[in-house]
């Protein structure tokens, strides 16, 4: 086997001996399964779901992660006096992170949904998109928390580091967007608002399972702006390439980092 | 064996080693010595790949040292404070690292059995005394048979029973060709142990060279004096006492750490 796939498999085991992924899955396996019982069809149940996923796994992703990172310093000074390249080990560490962390979510909202089923075609493709989304969001935000793990030293400081960003993407984010929207509310922010949609990976993910809902009529024009571009193959083609983009920048930084990190 | 030439390394505005340069012969005991501080864990580390130098060349057995891991295949490592995962227990650590190896036949397992270790295997790792957790780590260091042995400050922590099977462990490793880069403030010990020694003071090699070199070059017969007189020497303004003993101001004294 090769001593990447070991480093994965070493880094699993621990994290599912740590009992936290298990809570993650059956806190969205009961949540999902509530929504069903209680809220009444799988059209309800996704919207309420979409919100969950978009506030609470990128909290959990980055938190956790973070956390994990600190407390497997002896692991990764161990691993580094044996035959294991860094990059190996690196790579090693991030997948068998994001790993367990997006299967606890899959299963966990995955499940409700193969035993209920849904009601419309159209539910399909949203329950894919928010899976989807899930995923990336755990993916994105696993590599935000080892770019703040190289990048601290100190335990403490990096957990707040890690809440203050969350906190940013999540909640200050959209309060600066509105504040700049009712600053300039005089001339057309469509194109803007785009590229600013952009720039936040929490924001993409929602604008995108908005769009599956049929919801975004509501939104007004901005709505039909929105639909138009995100609707069509380049706005796909750039939604994804900057998802995809918010996973590879924190990865390649942190990389650097702990290619020349001291231990 | 190993080739160190002109190591830089700072921690933010602290130079911890300035130009430093060293050989390490094959099959011989280096004891690195010198005050706290000095960079003897630094350079250590730095052998190891742990700590990436910031000027300068490592030459392991003809290979130049950049981002190498495979070298470490033969190197074995006891740090100055064992540090192990919280929740795996001492069997598991053995296993993971074993099979990170390959699972190799040819294991050393006589420190295994010589520490009595059995009782403790399947406790995890946080719930060991200090002094357990380096007797794990001594076992890890000799398991692989490592050409070289790097060991930092290893008898640190022992009770006296473990750390003579430790010392003769090391000698009869000594006398199968092994090399040996270790750190002590003990100096009976390194006496015991080290046929050369490197000393180290503020990030450069003050000296090295044999430790019959080093006692014919200060006069003194005992190893302990004769750093001590270095160290004096080092530091210039205090010179040799009119009753014939090396002074040695406090703040030097090698002694040996808690």
């Amino acid at each position: 086997m090769q001593t990447s796939a070991k480093v994965i498999k070493y880094e699993l085991s621990d994290v599912i001996r740590n009992k936290w992924i298990v809570l993650y899955a059956l806190f969205f396996l009961v949540v999902t399964e509530v929504l069903f019982r209680f809220g009444g069809g799988s059209a309800r149940a996704l919207l309420s779901l979409s919100n969950m996923v978009l506030i609470l796994i990128p909290l959990i992703s980055i938190v956790f992660g973070t956390m994990y990172l600190y407390n497997a310093r002896a692991f990764v000074e161990l691993l580094l006096t044996q035959p294991v390249d860094r990059k190996t080990l690196f790579g090693g560490l991030y997948t068998g992170l994001a790993l367990p962390l997006s299967a606890g979510f899959l299963a966990g909202a995955g499940l409700p949904f193969v035993f209920h089923g849904v009601e419309a075609a159209s539910h399909a493709t949203t329950l894919m998109t928010l899976l989807l989304s899930g995923v990336l969001l755990t993916s994105i935000f696993v590599a935000l928390a080892f770019l703040i793990a190289v990048t601290f030293e100190d335990k403490v400081r990096g957990l707040g580091v890690a809440i203050l960003l969350w906190l940013f993407f999540a909640v200050l984010y959209d309060g600066l967007v509105l504040l700049l929207i009712s600053a300039f509310a005089d001339y057309p922010l469509e194109q803007p608002m785009i590229a600013l949609m952009l720039l936040n990976p929490i924001d993409l993910a929602r604008v995108l399972l908005l769009l599956t809902f049929d919801v975004s009529a509501l939104m007004g024009y901005t709505g039909a702006v929105f639909e138009q571009f995100f609707g069509s193959p380049l706005g796909v083609g750039l939604s994804t390439g900057a998802l995809l983009l918010w996973i590879a920048a924190p990865l390649t930084w942190g990389w650097r980092l702990f290619r020349k990190k001291d231990f | 064996m190993i080739d160190i030439i002109g190591i830089e390394k700072s921690f933010g505005r602290l130079r911890v080693l300035r130009g430093l340069d060293l050989r390490i012969e094959r099959g011989t005991v280096t004891a690195v010595v010198g005050p706290n501080a000095s960079g003897k864990t630094t350079l250590i580390k730095t052998i190891l790949g742990l700590i990436k130098p910031d000027g300068g060349r490592i030459v392991f057995d003809d290979e130049q040292l950049n981002g190498s891991w495979h070298y470490r295949e033969r190197i074995g490592y006891m740090p100055q404070l064992a540090r192990f995962p919280d929740n795996l227990s001492a069997r598991e650590v053995l296993a993971m690292l074993k099979d990170l190896r390959g699972n190799p036949d040819d294991l050393d397992e006589e420190l295994l059995t010589a520490f009595d270790l059995d009782a403790e295997l399947g406790k995890p790792l946080r719930t060991l005394s200090g002094g357990t957790r380096q007797k794990i780590s001594a076992v890890v260091a000799f398991l692989f048979r490592p050409d070289v042995l790097i060991l930092d400050e290893p008898t640190a922590g022992l009770d006296p029973v473990a750390s003579s099977l430790l010392k003769d462990k090391i000698l009869r490793e000594r006398d199968a060709g092994t090399t040996f880069i270790l750190t002590s403030h003990i100096m009976s010990e390194i006496e015991e142990l080290a046929d050369h020694i490197a000393f180290l003071l503020d990030g450069t090699v003050r000296f090295a060279g044999s430790t019959t070199t080093i006692k014919a070059t200060t006069g003194q017969p005992r190893l302990e004096r004769a750093i001590a007189q270095l160290l004096t020497m080092e530091k210039g303004t205090l010179g040799p006492s009119t009753n014939g003993h090396a002074k040695t101001p406090e703040r030097f004294l090698p002694v040996a750490e808690p």
